[in-house]
């Protein structure tokens, strides 16, 4: 199974893999998340759902069937918390 | 030069771009619609160096020109047409410091359209906190621009962008992205097909998911040798272009923005883990919510009371001072009255969105969207849906208006539908009344009956609500998908000046608008309750007079004589306790000839009333109101507040021939109204809960459904609004009142 921004823990951070465009809203891209860009996991409201997430930056909250289709890749930081 | 600058502010959301445009015009600023849609529309202007003006725009924040809803497509409308008044002759695009690369993508696309455009760097007041250091010469240069480096905050660098701004002339009009890049067959073929159009013009023509430009559009069909690419083609062409801005403006920012990532983090993290935390990120929102109804309650009855008794004396004056006749009447009846109906709720409604301001100013109001978001959700709102919830506690007028942020089109419309049911301010003085008139005085565990019913009527109208909503939800079969992004913003301290502007633009809006058909109602109700056609309306004076002389005072207004004289007596007796009986007794006596003299006039002005225009068409629709409890004066004022629901009180008022609207008074004359069949007080509990009822669900407000029929295009969803909301406040009345008959 693929990770995705959906499976973050609070705190965990990874890196973009793969964006379904078709699916997802091209504001979500302008806000910065394209491949490539790291997300951290900042909060998770009650349920895990919406998240609150950065993204290269950006503050910004999104629901779980979104943040579903962002797939990562998982950065070990043990720096981190 | 003589001629004005046409300047247009344009930014993300959240970059302060709205400090600028108050730094840069002061309170020269004028708040409209755009024509035929209910965006706001901000114009102000700016004086410039060398005697010259600039008449400057502020546009709906926007993350892109690739519009997703109306207010964004406001600002790609006005940026395709030259030949649009405001058409800018200089763009000035406001960015953040610490969402520089974010902002700059909008930057690139408005270079690419080749307006010459001035880049605000704001918020530098927070680089030195946050580790930022930036080589502005080297980015005006990448960038093909002029930068000013501003704090609105601080009031830093506003003078350059006014220079900058005067000297517009010599800005570059190059572009810094080529976005033909991303499909460049496309892109060749459409260069051959409209040979004289700007290439990133059409492109943007051609993207727009509102269509919004229907001219140039049809002319895109009719050249049928040119294909139109699929939506989904379109999309990923867009998709692209993001990805290709993005390329070039991380190349650009490696050279020049450099963050110590050390310095960044702190103070944002930790109020967000306390505020948007899983216990205490509720507890706070709620304990904020009660901090305001408190303060609305609480504060802002002492300059309400001030308006009331202003506008009694302001009656007063113009009776005593004008000439008697149709023409005072009129002001001091009708027009003073109606006005003085609506100035009443300036305090509250001030304080509603200050506190509104406030928390939206803060950066917290994402907060609570974040919060509040999936516990909405199985209602059919979203998140979004909280700030309209809320602020229909003020006036559900704004409150549509807010809904505009909700990008899922069912969510939103569900919004809209219910958001009316919220206990909106104008809803207050009739609830108030009639509580006073039939709740009693006790007190339950230290809270006082009185206060417990109005807060029932608050809970009763936020059930109402979400239960609509949830059937809203299950009824409506509009399947759209939810783009559900919320930025959250960095926290700050609001800025008085912007708060400040919001409230008095957001009072001023809401007194002009409900306060035109307030007038225009109460100058109606006055004209048709001081006019008759019959002979008993002609010759009111003679008959009531000879009746009076016949059968002498009716019940009421003796029970009122007496009442007032025992007062009066007492306070004499009090104030003077040295004098003579006798002269007391005399003083009485002469009240008693005064007060029966204006009992009589007042027993022709009901008379009068009852055989009005108003009197008719009262006692025709008595049958339907009967069975709520109702008689045909409540009746007639229930009807007038389908206007407006704060009419109630004054038509009441006006009917039971009270010149103020001076509460006590009115309530008295309320306390003394009899059926004349059976003897029994009309105020009673069960009338009195059935009549509060109503008015917590009927929707009697015609400002709300206009705003909803533009919010929703159309007439459709504002007359099922009418119907089915005043259809169920009148089951749920008739059985409460049967009920408790």
């Amino acid at each position: 199974m693929e990770i995705t921004v959906a499976d973050l823990k609070r705190g965990e951070r990874g890196i973009i893999k793969d964006f379904a465009m078709d699916i997802l809203p091209i504001k979500l891209l302008e806000l910065g998340c394209l491949p490539g860009n790291e997300v951290e996991l900042v909060q998770q409201a009650p349920f895990r759902d919406p998240l609150y997430i950065n993204v290269n930056g950006s503050h910004i909250a999104i629901r779980r069937s979104v943040a579903r289709h962002i797939a990562l890749d998982l950065l070990e930081d043990f720096s981190a918390r | 030069m003589s001629k004005n600058i046409n300047v247009a502010l344009i930014g993300n959301p959240n970059t302060g771009k709205t400090s600028v445009f108050n730094q840069l015009t002061g309170l020269k600023q004028k708040v409209g619609n755009y024509p035929g849609i209910t965006v706001e529309k901000k114009e102000g202007i700016c004086k410039l160096p060398r005697g010259v003006k600039a008449h400057i725009l502020d546009l709906p924040g926007t993350y892109s020109l690739n519009t997703t809803s109306l207010d964004e497509s406001v600002v790609v409308e006005l940026l395709l047409n030259k030949n649009d008044k405001d058409y800018p002759d200089v763009a000035v695009v406001v960015s953040d410091v610490e969402n520089l690369k974010r902002n700059l993508l909008l930057f690139t696309q408005i270079k690419d359209l080749k307006i010459p455009a001035i880049l605000v760097i704001n918020m530098a007041d927070r680089m030195s906190r946050k580790g930022i250091s930036l080589d502005i010469e080297l980015m005006e240069e990448k960038l093909n621009t002029k930068i000013a480096l501003v704090s609105t905050r601080k009031n830093i660098g506003i003078e350059r962008i006014k220079e900058l701004i005067a000297d517009y002339k010599n800005l570059s009009r190059e572009p810094n992205v080529n976005a033909s890049l991303i499909a460049p067959d496309y892109f060749e073929r459409l260069k051959k097909t409209f040979p004289n159009e700007d290439l990133y013009k059409l492109w943007l023509v051609i993207t727009q998911d509102v269509n919004f430009m229907p001219i140039q559009k049809k002319r895109f069909k009719e050249e049928t040798s040119f294909d139109i690419k699929s939506k989904s083609e379109l999309k990923r062409l867009q998709q692209k272009e993001t990805i290709l801005r993005y390329q070039f403006i991380n190349g650009i920012l490696k050279e020049t923005y450099k963050v110590d990532l050390q310095a960044a983090k702190g103070f944002r993290a930790t109020l967000d883990k306390i505020l948007t935390h899983k216990v205490f990120g509720y507890v706070i929102f709620f304990m904020i919510l009660l901090l305001i109804f408190q303060a609305i309650y609480d504060w802002s009855s002492y300059p309400m009371d001030f308006i009331d008794e202003q506008f009694a004396a302001a009656s007063e004056w113009v009776k005593d001072t004008l000439p008697p006749g149709v023409f005072t009447n009129l002001i001091a009846e009708g027009i003073l009255a109606g006005i003085g109906g609506i100035v009443i709720f300036i305090p509250q409604i001030a304080f509603l969105f200050l506190f509104i301001a406030l928390l939206e100013e803060s950066g917290y109001m994402s907060r609570v969207v974040f919060l509040m978001d999936r516990v909405m959700r199985p209602f059919g709102l979203s998140g979004k849906s909280v700030v309209p919830l809320i602020s229909g506690t003020a006036c559900a007028i704004p409150a549509v208006m807010a809904t505009r942020n909700i990008e899922n089109w069912k969510e939103r419309l569900i919004t809209i539908l219910v958001t009316p049911f919220t206990t909106c301010s104008a809803r207050l003085p009739v609830y108030l009344i009639i509580i006073a008139l039939v709740i009693p005085e006790g007190r339950l565990f230290g809270l006082g009956y009185q206060a417990l019913a109005l807060m029932s009527l608050y809970l009763i109208g936020f059930a109402a609500a979400i239960l609509s909503a949830m059937i809203l939800n299950k009824v409506l079969n509009i399947r759209s998908r939810s783009f559900f992004v919320v930025e959250m913003p960095n926290y700050k301290i609001p800025l008085f000046k912007n708060v400040f502007y919001t409230v008095v633009e957001k009072t001023k809006s809401f007194v002009y608008g409900a306060g035109k058909i307030i007038l225009a109602i109460s100058i109606v109700l006055w004209f048709l309750g001081s006019n008759g056609y019959s002979d008993d309306f002609q010759n009111a004076e003679s008959i009531v007079t000879e009746r009076i002389a016949e059968k002498g005072l009716s019940d009421p207004s003796e029970a009122y004589i007496d009442e007032k004289l025992e007062s009066y007596s007492r306070q004499l007796r009090d104030s003077l306790p040295a004098a003579n009986r006798m002269v007391i007794d005399l003083a009485v006596e002469e009240k008693r000839d005064d007060l029966q003299e204006r009992v009589i006039g007042q027993e022709i002005a009901s008379y009068k009333l009852e055989h009005s225009y108003i009197g008719y068409l009262g006692k025709a629709i008595q049958p339907i109101v009967k069975p709520l409890g109702y008689d045909w004066k409540i009746g007639i004022a229930v009807l007038t507040s389908f206007a407006a629901r704060e009419v109630f009180v004054g038509t009441l008022a006006t009917i039971y021939s009270v010149g103020s609207d001076e509460e006590e008074t009115i309530k008295n004359r309320m306390a003394a109204e009899r059926w004349p069949d059976t003897g029994k007080p009309l105020f009673n509990l069960a009338s009195g809960i059935s009549l509060l009822l109503f008015y917590a669900f009927a929707m009697q407000c015609m400002s709300t459904l206009a705003i909803v029929k533009r919010e929703t295009n159309s007439w459709k969803w504002p007359m099922y609004q009418l119907v089915f909301m005043s259809l169920f406040a009148y089951i749920v009345a008739l059985i409460a009142y049967q009920i408790l008959k």
